[in-house]
């Protein structure tokens, strides 16, 4: 289980967002992507997701890819629990209702879990894809901007999650601004 | 409750055409029977404008006889074409698509499985009614059977064609109209030997020539344009 990045570029129109990229992750690392706004970050993760397409270079991806970004991936009609479940379904993961359950008393969503989410906050909507990650099988996690719209516990408790990932042989690419409790194994830096 | 223990002891997931069809034909069932409001539209308006027509054009009971099922297949078309724009706009929207496209099932089955899902709320409804709409115009049992079995073949056709321009206006402002300049010519074909199938049995010949070239058409549609679909939701996200 690893992700390998050899030489990404990618450009947007005239601009060049990166060039000549490479980098390896292997079990139990995760790297931090920093850069300000506008440098490349999300296009980098969606790149090395296989959402986007690059204008050169490769990337090999052993396992299966946890992708988070901007767009929370989840259905306003539809509950925290019903959510879960679904996006876990998707990823092609049998989950039963206590393992859900469990997962949701752990972010703190229990008694909310049979709300509809358009009644959720923005960061009670963020803890619905923290449990989606604590359940999630995939090996790779790729996530952009995991802290937005968290609190201080969710923050602490996004660490936690995150160091479990890597305890059990995952790895991780985070574009983030905030720094987290976990020293990464690299940092990259866009657009310096 | 240890929940990371409990992952580790997970087998790796694979994913299967059939696990992704199902998947997504539940989820929007789940959706369209949360929100009836969409579905009810569909068939309400395809019942209003059908009735409509008898009282612009007069009550002849022979020119209703002849433009009957004309005027039901361009009712149903138009309402089936009515609940295309948000067929995948609205998971592109709140990044629902991404996630179905990175998800270990291949995309023609989860695709397939929406496209389903879209003609169980709009296009069965549509065939179903369509014999209580011919009554309206007079039609005799023999048409109204054509006009029903035409339309349980093409609107299927409809959700498909209708499905490719969907994922091709994603994304593009105002893209409803964009969709309706799409789809509604590629529409046509099927409208031709849809509304030929009850004219002919109308006029006393057989129905069976429109409706195998209707059924070839919806066999056509099914083997190629999920992949279209695919294509264009990768370009889309893109």
């Amino acid at each position: 289980m690893t992700i390998e990045a050899r030489a990404l570029t990618c450009s947007r129109g005239a601009v060049t967002l990166f060039r000549e990229v490479s980098f390896r992750i292997e079990r139990g690392e995760w790297f931090a992507v920093r850069g300000s706004n506008g440098s490349g970050k999300t296009t980098l993760l969606r790149c090395v997701a296989g959402l986007t397409r690059l204008d050169a270079g490769e990337v090999h991806r052993e396992g299966n890819v946890a992708y988070a970004g901007h767009l929370a991936g989840i259905k306003d009609d539809l509950s925290a629990e019903e959510n879960l479940r679904g996006s876990l379904a998707l990823a092609g993961a049998t989950v039963g209702p206590e393992q859900a359950r469990a997962a949701l008393d752990e972010v703190g969503l229990l008694r909310r879990r049979a709300l509809p989410s358009r009644r959720l906050s923005a960061g009670q909507r963020r803890r619905i894809g923290l449990a989606r990650l604590m359940l999630d099988p995939a090996p790779i996690w790729i996530l952009d901007e995991p802290l937005t719209a968290l609190d201080d516990d969710g923050q602490a408790l996004f660490a936690r999650t995150l160091a479990r990932h890597l305890e059990r042989g995952g790895l991780a690419l985070v574009a983030t601004h905030h720094d987290l409790a976990l020293t990464p194994a690299r940092l990259l830096r866009l657009g310096a | 409750m240890n929940v990371a223990a409990q992952v580790a002891a997970m087998p790796p997931p694979e994913g299967s055409f059939g696990a992704g069809f199902s998947w997504a034909i539940a989820r929007d069932l789940t959706l369209a029977l949360r929100h009836p409001g969409e579905t009810l539209l569909v068939v309400a308006f395809f019942v209003l404008v059908a009735s409509l027509f008898p009282m612009g054009v007069g009550a002849d009971p022979q020119l209703l006889l002849r433009i009957g099922p004309g005027v039901i297949w361009v009712c149903a078309l138009l309402a089936a074409f009515l609940s295309l724009p948000s067929l995948f706009a609205a998971d592109y929207a709140d990044g629902t698509l991404e996630q179905m496209v990175l998800s270990p099932h291949p995309m023609p089955g989860w695709v397939s499985g929406k496209i389903a899902a879209h003609w169980l709320v709009s296009g069965l409804p549509l065939t179903v009614l369509s014999p209580l709409l011919g009554l309206q115009y007079g039609l005799e049992v023999a048409t109204l059977a054509a006009l029903a079995a035409a339309l349980a073949i093409g609107t299927p056709v409809l959700s498909l064609l209708g499905a490719a321009c969907s994922a091709l206006a994603l994304g593009a402002r105002g893209g409803g109209i964009l969709l309706a300049l799409l789809a509604l010519p590629l529409f046509v074909p099927v409208l031709i030997f849809g509304a030929g199938a009850a004219e002919a049995q109308a006029a006393g010949l057989s129905s069976a020539p429109h409706l195998s070239l209707l059924g070839a058409l919806a066999i056509v549609a099914t083997m190629g344009l999920p992949f279209a679909v695919c294509a264009a939701v990768r370009i889309a996200l893109d």
